[in-house]
């Protein structure tokens, strides 16, 4: 006769609520798991998916995702002339923030190098690639876009006529894939007025020159379109994407490029490093944190929850010892009810999780290892937790049985 | 007497120390026989509850030696032999108040006792059965203790006490629930149990109506076991053998 089952059934109702309260707390550790797991998914997800071995970056910095790096897009064909190199891309990337019917989208806006990329290597869960060099985009289903649906970004309208699923930036805003120049012109777009002040500034800056005040057409060119001034640069680049070819040595094409003393260049495991170690970091920590908190919780809650059900049942303990049960059928009977409430409140955290994660706001992942070692921890902690209940168990006397 | 069960020789159980010291039992010596009926009367407050549970192992006296079934258990407060498998095995205890475990049926509070002796499920359950059938609640078996009346309760601690043939009765106001020909009832199955099965059974009571059932009455005061009416019959006649009930 299994007393631990015989008492859960007797006691099935408050064994429910209680099984359904210690559930819903391991939801949310499951879910941190998850979101930790989510996150740091996210964070390399692009780096990872792009399939490409080389970043170059502007001189100094740890670009393009842990900080700001801008390169001259001529860039592009410097390192596409490397020996070893099968292709060179240009990268831009951008966060925006807009209003969509009233409510705020924010999304990372990121180039493709048309007609070289088109976006066949992103992970369409419906719809297409690009097929024209403007007005098309791309967008994850994490922003809500619709296939179809038309977004005005800047100066232009442009339509949705991909989705991708589950593509975020390490800040789980949802990315939207457009041809760089379109991302460009939204990166850089500026009102009229903006542009009328900024050329009357550059004349007003050429007025107070010699050469200005005596080369007229000079103060003419100055308050012109600022593209058809050879003294101002383009529109510049975040970095320059390279794929290698086949068996080609990366460390001597790093070491190459490396050598250029305007860029810096970095693998694929850099940036994801960079990614982990730098942008996540302090979000991998405090969910780390929250997470060991909420696992002592639940374990002190369990604790609780197990000693007041073996205080409950006292007496019975005392009359079992006074019919002869050993202390191990004591140990047994607590600690297999401990096992129980364990087993059956990680079911119903993964239950109430797959129901609930999909409302959370940032990505829930969960992987079949992290899922076994929440297992584990919550056995742990059943065992642990059903000692206290044990400890007061063994010390109860049979003759407390012969008493009131 | 002829297959002594029980021996204790100057039991002495004393509480507390010094002003708040109290003797609860002073040097109590009794002999039960196996097949013998007895039981021990006496006030309120005399020590009689407090020999039971000595002689039971589950309160061990101050100073004093108990020998059951002519193997010394207890000296002193010290337990020569482990108390709890003891007790499972040879001592059946009833107690005042029912005592039932309260999350398991009638037949489980009867079928766990064979089962933590060992005993197979499958027969434990039909012995518990057999047993409940014996005391008239049988079909009381699927209900849990506070489905059960007073004397349903009792009857099924009375079935537990019996359930691994033990060798020791003890029961301590087993009828104080009972009206009185329900008490009667179950003062005589001790007396059969007794007799049928040979054990030595030791009754606390303070219902002197069916005091008739037994074959030895001692009385107990002041925490000293004074007197023992004349043995009747039964112990010299018990044969040795274990009748089932």
């Amino acid at each position: 006769m299994n007393l631990a089952r015989k008492d859960v059934w007797h006691n099935r109702g408050r064994f429910a609520l209680t099984t359904l309260g210690l559930g819903t707390l391991l939801m949310i550790v499951m879910g941190m798991g998850g979101i930790y797991r989510g996150l740091t998914t996210e964070a390399t997800q692009l780096v990872d998916k792009v399939g490409v071995e080389l970043w170059v970056v502007q001189r100094g910095t740890r670009g393009p995702f842990a900080e700001i790096s801008r390169v001259p897009k001529t860039l592009v064909d410097r390192v596409a002339a490397v020996p070893g190199v099968a292709e060179a891309r240009a990268f831009v990337y951008h966060t925006i923030q807009r209003l969509r019917a009233g409510k705020p989208l924010r999304a990372s806006v990121l180039g493709l190098d048309w007609p070289t990329d088109k976006g066949e290597w992103l992970p369409l869960s419906a719809g297409r690639p690009l097929a024209q060099a403007h007005f098309e985009m791309i967008a994850d289903r994490s922003l809500g876009l619709t296939l179809g649906e038309r977004l005005p970004l800047g100066k232009e309208t442009y339509t949705v006529v991909g989705l991708t699923s589950g593509m975020s930036d390490p800040a789980g805003n949802g990315f939207l894939f457009l041809t760089l120049a379109d991302s460009q012109a939204v990166q850089f777009d500026q009102s009229p007025e903006g542009i009328r002040l900024e050329r009357q500034a550059r004349r007003a800056r050429a007025e107070q020159i010699d050469l200005g005040n005596t080369q007229p057409t000079m103060l003419e060119r100055a308050a012109g379109p600022g593209s058809q001034l050879p003294a101002l640069p383009p529109n510049q680049i975040s970095a320059v994407m390279t794929r290698l070819a086949p068996g080609v040595n990366e460390a001597a094409v790093k070491a190459t490029i490396d050598g250029w003393a305007d860029v810096s260049v970095y693998t694929r495991a850099d940036e994801a490093k960079m990614l982990l170690m730098g942008v996540v970091e302090r979000s991998r920590r405090q969910l780390g944190l929250f997470r060991v908190l909420l696992t002592t919780v639940s374990g002190i809650i369990m604790a609780l929850i197990l000693y007041t059900l073996t205080m409950d049942k006292l007496h019975d303990i005392a009359l079992l010892k006074l019919i002869g049960a050993s202390n191990w059928v004591i140990v047994k009977l607590i600690m297999q009810q401990a096992i129980a409430l364990g087993a059956l409140g990680y079911a119903v955290a993964w239950l109430l999780g797959q129901k609930a994660y999909p409302y959370f706001p940032r990505r829930v992942i969960l992987t079949p290892d992290d899922l076994l070692m929440l297992a584990g921890v919550v056995l742990g902690v059943s065992v642990v937790a059903s000692l206290v209940g044990i400890w007061k168990a063994l010390r109860v006397q049979p003759n407390v049985a012969l008493l009131g | 007497m002829r297959n002594v069960a029980i021996e204790t020789h100057g039991l002495t159980k004393v509480y507390g120390s010094g002003h708040t010291e109290v003797v609860a039992m002073r040097d109590a010596s009794l002999c039960v026989a196996h097949g013998q009926c007895v039981a021990l009367i006496g006030p309120s407050g005399a020590g009689k509850s407090t020999f039971l549970t000595a002689v039971g192992l589950i309160n061990p006296p101050t100073a004093g030696r108990i020998l059951i079934g002519g193997r010394l258990v207890m000296e002193g407060p010290r337990a020569l032999t482990n108390p709890r498998t003891f007790r499972r095995k040879h001592i059946g205890y009833i107690s005042q108040k029912a005592n039932l475990i309260r999350f398991l049926t009638a037949r489980e509070n009867v079928q766990v006792a064979m089962e933590l002796n060992g005993e197979s499920s499958r027969a434990a359950r039909a012995r518990a059965l057999e047993l409940l059938e014996y005391l008239g609640v049988r079909e009381r078996a699927a209900g849990y203790p506070p489905e059960l009346s007073g004397g349903e309760q009792q009857r099924v601690a009375v079935a537990r006490a019996l359930a691994n043939r033990p060798s020791v009765i003890l029961a301590d106001e087993p009828t104080a629930a009972l009206d009185g020909p329900r008490g009667r009832q179950v003062m005589e199955l001790f007396r059969r149990v007794a007799h049928e099965q040979g054990a030595a059974v030791i009754v606390v009571t303070h219902d002197h109506r069916a005091l008739d059932v037994f074959d030895t009455i001692y009385e107990m005061e002041d925490g000293v076991i004074r007197s023992g009416a004349a043995e009747l019959s039964a112990a010299s006649t018990f044969s040795g053998g274990k009748a089932r009930p």
